[in-house]
């Protein structure tokens, strides 16, 4: 990125945007701030009579806006609601009632960020679209390739492996080389008032955390109550609804046995939710679907590390194409966790290899 | 020294440093969402924010030296829209006019009827205290708008019934300009003996508004659309027109609105009404010429234009026009970044632009209504900046097309 050139800055109000966008103003290109309004929390409230709760997306919109005034660039919020709704929110929704536990960055990153906002950065002629994310983007032997963040603890590669090629010519993550102590002590430098906002940690449109009660407030409660059934076989309670249940979870089960038990597996047809001992959470296969390669697809089997969570250290595992986009992946040891609707993601080293939706 | 005469002048000397070192000349093309102070009502609040500080309700020498300001620009208010000063009561702002004329209706006339009819296309501070309204019980006709988004009287006399206690129509739409008929509204609205407010925060100062020969009963005026500070308005209440306060508190305003008078405002208010006045048939005959050029070299540089509103019955400054396959926002923030000032929608929910209820309410296609955008003139802007506007205009809008996932051409 050169002095003059123009890029638009994709702030959310927190820390990590408003230090990218700080950095390159100052380094002479001309930022334009653009915030996707996506989730307003009050037209949820509103369902429940004439209060006004405070909104949460809102008070972000807020936060971006008081940063671009202090930068003395322009701003723009950009109302992507009913695409939010229509894409992440319907998809949050589906795969949580088809027992599946969803990550909805993933999509948001790869419908709404590096596709829409994009667009509008493109519309206004910016040379770039740069986001806070903790990753790099750097150019070897002539094309452009994504690494981990040098701050492993922060790296955001999980939630960027839909970034296509052609995005990644466009894209930029001024923050991917830095760790979070620096882009505090940056944010402390430029005098942002955000520099000590707390790190988001939930899915921005449960604020709460409570996905449960989100859920139901779009799809309503009751319908997929059913029963908490043992690997054996054996018929142990029943629940609430499959979607308050993810792979690997063990508290709130309320189940007396003679070991911990642990949610292996959610069968949303029959409304059933499998506990099992720890063992049974061990997979060493999965599928994966949707995919995306920032490299050349493989043809035929090919070792790679895969990591399936956030918070995952990748593992040795074997990729193998199985035709119309499905790729089948064998991890050299069992892992415990494969949930279907999480991302699994490939490296080679510290490069985004690709990645697909599990199965 | 006085302000230099024009703030024209001003705003065309200012520069916008823009970050990459371009400068950019700022052209203002958005009055229906606000205009610049004129400089004399800024020379006329200036010492009642100094020296004359007093507040008018108290007895003492201070408040002596500013109540008869406050009663001035009453007069001067009540002036520009025909009506007694008696019948004029200050407020903050036309959304609270608009509150206050509807809800303080519908409370003192609740055991008369519990009927109020209005149109789709009111601004939202008419459509939000409507359906408050609903939530209590009242019921609430929305009458329909044709493609040009005027209204039709035989739908208004027919939803008249024994329980109507309200009309409120606007006199002229904030996003197409749109002018409805109110004087044949407000003979309806005399024929069946039902009150009639109507919204003239747009139409007030631009074209003629009388509450006499339209026979309204409550009109709402703001002070920041003609001129005077942004803070203050004006809600005329004919004389015996039973009402309910909305703000309770103190005397003021003849009990009829509590809270302290916001001076300074209001003798810039009364001015910039009288201004209005003053000027209202050479702005209307300049700022329409000026209009009808921007109308004219639009329609006949860019291909796929269509015009939203009334071609005639319309406020002399407003143009309203989608360019097929562009979405508003978009052609919004590249006038923008070229320092020109211009409005999609409503700019009352700036930032956030959502599809406008106006353009869904006279059928234009959602696409359509995604790609309106308002230019709304004022007597300040110039030839130099139409042709400056049309000048830049087709190429954004070639540029934007040839990027529209929808166009392919």
């Amino acid at each position: 990125m050169k002095k003059g050139q123009r890029a638009v800055v994709a702030m959310s109000g927190g820390v990590d945007s408003s230090v990218a966008a700080a950095l390159l103003k100052e380094q002479g290109l001309e930022v334009i701030g653009m915030t996707m309004q996506i989730w307003d929390y009050s037209s949820f409230t509103e369902k429940n009579g004439d209060s006004f709760g405070t909104c949460c997306s809102l008070d972000d919109v807020y936060d971006a806006r008081r940063v671009a005034q202090k930068l003395q660039i322009p701003f723009y919020v950009i109302n992507f609601e009913q695409d939010f709704q229509n894409t992440v929110i319907d998809r949050f929704c589906d795969d949580y009632f088809a027992g599946r536990t969803p990550n909805p960055c993933v999509l948001c990153n790869q419908v709404l960020k590096f596709e829409m906002l994009l667009r509008k950065a493109r519309e206004l002629e910016a040379d770039y679209l740069v986001t806070g994310h903790y990753a790099r983007i750097l150019e070897e032997d002539g094309r452009r390739v994504l690494r981990k963040g040098l701050d492993s603890g922060k790296d955001q590669t999980y939630f960027l492996y839909c970034l296509t090629r052609e995005q990644l010519q466009y894209v930029r993550f001024p923050l991917g080389g830095m760790t979070k102590v620096e882009v505090r002590e940056h944010a402390l430098r430029f005098g942002l008032e955000v520099a000590d906002k707390a790190e988001s940690q939930d899915i921005c449109f449960v604020p709460d955390g409570d996905y449960v009660r989100f859920l139901e407030e779009q799809r309503g409660s009751g319908a997929m109550n059913g029963e908490i059934v043992h690997v054996s076989g054996k018929v142990l309670g029943t629940h609430q609804g499959t979607y308050r249940y993810t792979i690997g979870q063990r508290r709130g089960l309320g189940l007396a046995w003679s070991e911990p038990l642990y949610v292996v597996g959610i069968d949303a047809q029959q409304r059933r939710v499998i506990v099992g001992e720890k063992q049974h959470l061990l997979r060493s296969e999965l599928e994966l679907i949707d995919c995306n390669w920032l490299d050349a697809p493989p043809v035929s089997p090919i070792l790679m590390n895969c990591r399936i969570r956030y918070r995952h250290l990748e593992q040795p595992a074997i990729v193998t194409p199985l035709g119309q986009g499905r790729y089948g992946v064998r991890f050299e040891q069992p892992q415990s966790g494969v949930t279907p609707g999480q991302s699994a993601v490939f490296y080679d080293g510290d490069r985004v290899l690709g990645g697909g939706i599990i199965a | 020294m006085k302000p230099a005469r024009l703030l024209n002048e001003i705003s065309l000397s200012l520069k916008y440093m823009s970050p990459g070192g371009m400068t950019v000349k700022h052209i203002y093309m958005d009055y229906n969402a606000t205009t610049p102070l004129r400089p004399e009502a800024l020379d006329a609040l200036l010492p009642y924010l100094k020296e004359d500080f007093g507040n008018p309700s108290s007895v003492h020498w201070a408040g002596r030296a500013v109540s008869g300001a406050v009663e001035k620009a009453r007069e001067q208010v009540a002036r520009l829209i025909n009506c007694s000063a008696a019948e004029i009561v200050f407020v903050s702002c036309g959304t609270e006019g608009d509150n206050f004329a509807i809800k303080g209706t519908a409370e003192a006339l609740r055991a008369k009827g519990d009927h109020i009819i209005t149109t789709t296309v009111e601004h939202p501070a008419v459509l939000a205290s409507c359906q408050a309204l609903e939530k209590q019980g009242f019921r609430v006709t929305y009458l329909d708008v044709d493609a040009d988004g005027m209204l039709d009287l035989q739908a208004l006399e027919q939803a008249i019934e024994e329980k109507t206690i309200l009309i409120s129509i606007m006199w002229g739409n904030n996003e197409t300009g749109t002018v409805f008929p109110i004087e044949e509204v407000g003979h309806i609205a005399r024929k069946y003996k039902v009150r009639f407010h109507t919204d003239a925060v747009q139409a007030a100062g631009k074209i003629p508004v009388d509450v006499q020969s339209a026979n309204v009963d409550l009109l709402v005026l703001s002070g920041h659309k003609i001129g005077a500070p942004k803070g203050v308005g004006a809600l005329y209440i004919r004389k015996g027109s039973r009402m309910v306060s909305l703000l309770h508190g103190g005397h003021q305003e003849r009990n009829r609105r509590g809270g302290t008078h916001n001076v300074a405002s209001i003798v810039a208010f009364g001015l910039a009404c009288e201004l209005a006045g003053a000027e209202l048939e050479a702005n209307y005959h300049r700022v329409k010429a000026l209009r009808d050029r921007l109308e004219r070299g639009i329609l006949s540089s860019i291909t796929e234009v269509k015009l939203n509103g009334h071609p005639e019955k319309r406020l002399p400054g407003t143009l309203n026009v989608s360019f097929s396959y562009i979405e508003g926002e978009s052609l919004l923030l590249n006038l923008d970044m070229k320092g020109i000032a211009a409005s999609s929608g409503s700019a009352c929910t700036s930032g956030s632009l959502e599809p406008s209820h106006v353009m869904g309410a006279m059928g234009v296609d959602v696409a359509l209504a995604h790609s309106s955008t308002r230019f709304s003139l004022g007597p300040d802007n110039t030839e130099e900046e139409i042709d400056y506007l049309l000048e830049i205009l087709p190429p954004i809008v070639q540029r934007l097309r040839e990027m529209s996932p929808l166009y392919n051409k």
